[in-house]
């Protein structure tokens, strides 16, 4: 059995950039394990730009962003192994990978979970009708095109509104499929606005809210899909249907942070955010065991996702120096309009950043935090949409550590 | 006349709202957070630019596309033309990250460069 003072299970942005920061701590006794042959995740196959503006201030691709800490990795000699996939974490820290060399057995004094997140696929959301060939996830269909330089199709109708649909409408037009329209469930788009403009309205692509596609048809091939107006409970209305011939159908509907090793270690999950319960130092309910990047919430920006890597790898530096961290027995709770936040506890003795999202879009809104009813800090916000995470640090100077933290929306 | 658009420069994706005063050609921008709001509402109205990424061909590489990007936006009206010229490329591994694919693509003053990198095999 081999032993490592790290296992990073992930060799994507949060697994990276963790690794990085923690050789940068002093701890070397690094192993990333990484279940693609490259490192970098997703990025490798997000080729297009806007990328690290706010980590490195300006525009890069993914895979060249990717490529940043890649370097560093390579620089300083932080230990991977691509092509493992851990098929176990047991609670005293013990990974099991299934590597081509074999069977690895890992025990760790600390293991870092960046495994990131999948998509939810038609079975998920359950749309009724014949099961065709053509109907991808837009991460896929991200994929055949990007990696592998396979065309998906030419006639396209996009359900989801999340960034990677709206990101793939422009992609499939470039490469001169005929993207009709993109479908969206909900009142409000999923992605963020900036993906409206320049990869759906540059285009004229047009986007339809509160519809969804409540039919699929076609034998071999996908022929047509079926779309219906919903109600606000996001109920198909009858008589609205209209039939759209096209040969494939994206789904843009959402991310799933991918957490069956975590379960398997005894990490309790939130059932909000589908990630781990972690406290301000990024550890999950399994001391020494950490969760970081689309795996702990999805995000909207890489950026975001580095940089909660880093501030999980400075407290795991800390947990392995001092043999353990402090405790953090205050949880932080939320309104109903609030869909998550991270951490869910703190200790209300130390700094930390607060990431959480709202659930409808909402103008002119404050965001109170308070504890026992005295107010911690509030941040006025002129647009608050549920598209993009929202993040406020907070002082440990303003806390008392007797009262759990509240968080909440006043509009 | 007034324009409403989102910015596209961040992620931010502030809502601006620009006047153009018919008489002195004048734009007044509102609604930005930063200068780049204001560049990129007085672009819009005047020269609409845009970034684009795509993928070329890589013969004897360890993947058989690169990514590419351009290293300046370009019009927009020019996308698909600047797409038809790197699409008639063709490279050879390995290719490093940075390297330039099309000088000067269209005489538009952006480069077309590699921004993914291929070993040879």
């Amino acid at each position: 059995m081999k032993k490592a003072d790290v296992v990073i299970i992930g060799g994507g942005p949060a697994g990276l950039a963790a690794a990085v920061r923690l050789w940068e701590k002093g701890i070397r006794d690094i192993l990333i394990l990484e279940r693609e042959n490259k490192l970098g995740g997703i990025l490798r196959q997000c080729i297009h730009d806007g990328f690290g503006l706010t980590r490195f201030g300006e525009t890069l691709s993914g895979p060249e962003y990717a490529q940043r800490f890649i370097d560093e990795v390579e620089e300083k000699k932080i230990p991977y192994i691509t092509e493992t996939t851990v098929i176990d974490i047991s609670k005293d820290k013990l990974v099991t990978a299934a590597s081509k060399d074999g069977l690895l057995e890992i025990q760790a004094k600390a293991v870092i979970l960046t495994m990131g997140c999948r998509e939810r696929t038609r079975g998920a959301i359950s749309i009724p009708g014949q099961r065709p060939a053509g109907v991808y996830t837009a991460g896929v269909a991200q994929s055949y095109i990007n990696l592998q330089n396979k065309m998906v199709g030419h006639e396209v109708v996009i359900l989801g509104s999340g960034d990677i649909g709206m990101i793939m409408a422009r992609r499939m037009t470039l490469e001169g499929a005929h993207v009709q329209a993109v479908f969206e469930v909900q009142p409000y788009a999923s992605g963020l606005p900036r993906n409206i403009e320049q990869c759906l309205n540059d285009y004229g692509i047009p986007l339809y809210l509160s519809h969804t596609v409540t039919e699929i048809r076609g034998t071999d091939r996908l022929e047509s899909v079926v779309v219906s107006q919903v109600d606000d409970h996001m109920q198909p209305i009858p008589g609205t249907e209209k039939e759209y011939f096209c040969d494939t159908l994206i789904l843009s509907v959402g991310l799933i942070p991918e957490n069956e090793l975590s379960l398997a270690a005894g990490v309790l999950l939130d059932g909000r955010s589908r990630g781990a319960v972690v406290d301000e130092n990024h550890q999950t309910t399994i001391p020494g065991i950490f969760a970081a990047g689309n795996v702990l919430q999805v995000h909207d920006l890489v950026d975001f996702v580095s940089m909660e890597a880093e501030e999980l790898a400075d407290s795991a530096a800390r947990y392995l120096k001092e043999e353990g961290l402090p405790e953090c027995a205050l949880a932080v709770e939320t309104d109903g309009n609030v869909t998550h936040t991270i951490p869910q506890k703190i200790s209300g003795e130390a700094d930390f950043k607060l990431s959480m999202r709202v659930r409808r879009p909402m103008k002119n809104c404050t965001i109170r935090l308070s504890q026992g009813g005295r107010t911690v800090l509030e941040k006025k916000m002129r647009k608050a949409i549920p598209a993009e995470m929202i993040q406020i640090p907070v002082k440990a100077d303003k806390l008392d550590k007797n009262s759990n933290l509240e968080v909440s929306v006043v509009w | 006349m007034v324009r409403e658009f989102t910015c596209i420069m961040c992620p931010m994706g502030c809502d601006l709202t620009a006047e153009v005063n018919e008489a002195s050609g004048e734009i007044t921008v509102t609604g930005n957070t930063c200068p780049r709001g204001k560049e990129y509402a007085v672009q819009e109205l005047t020269d609409p630019k845009r970034n684009i990424a795509t993928s070329v061909l890589v013969e004897g590489g360890d993947l058989p596309l690169t990514s590419v990007r351009l290293d300046a936006p370009i019009p927009r009206a020019k996308i698909f033309d600047v797409m038809a010229e790197i699409k008639k490329q063709k490279l050879a591994a390995p290719v490093k990250a940075g390297q330039v694919v099309i000088e000067n693509v269209l005489g538009l003053g952006s480069n077309v460069i590699v921004t993914k990198n291929v070993e040879k095999i």
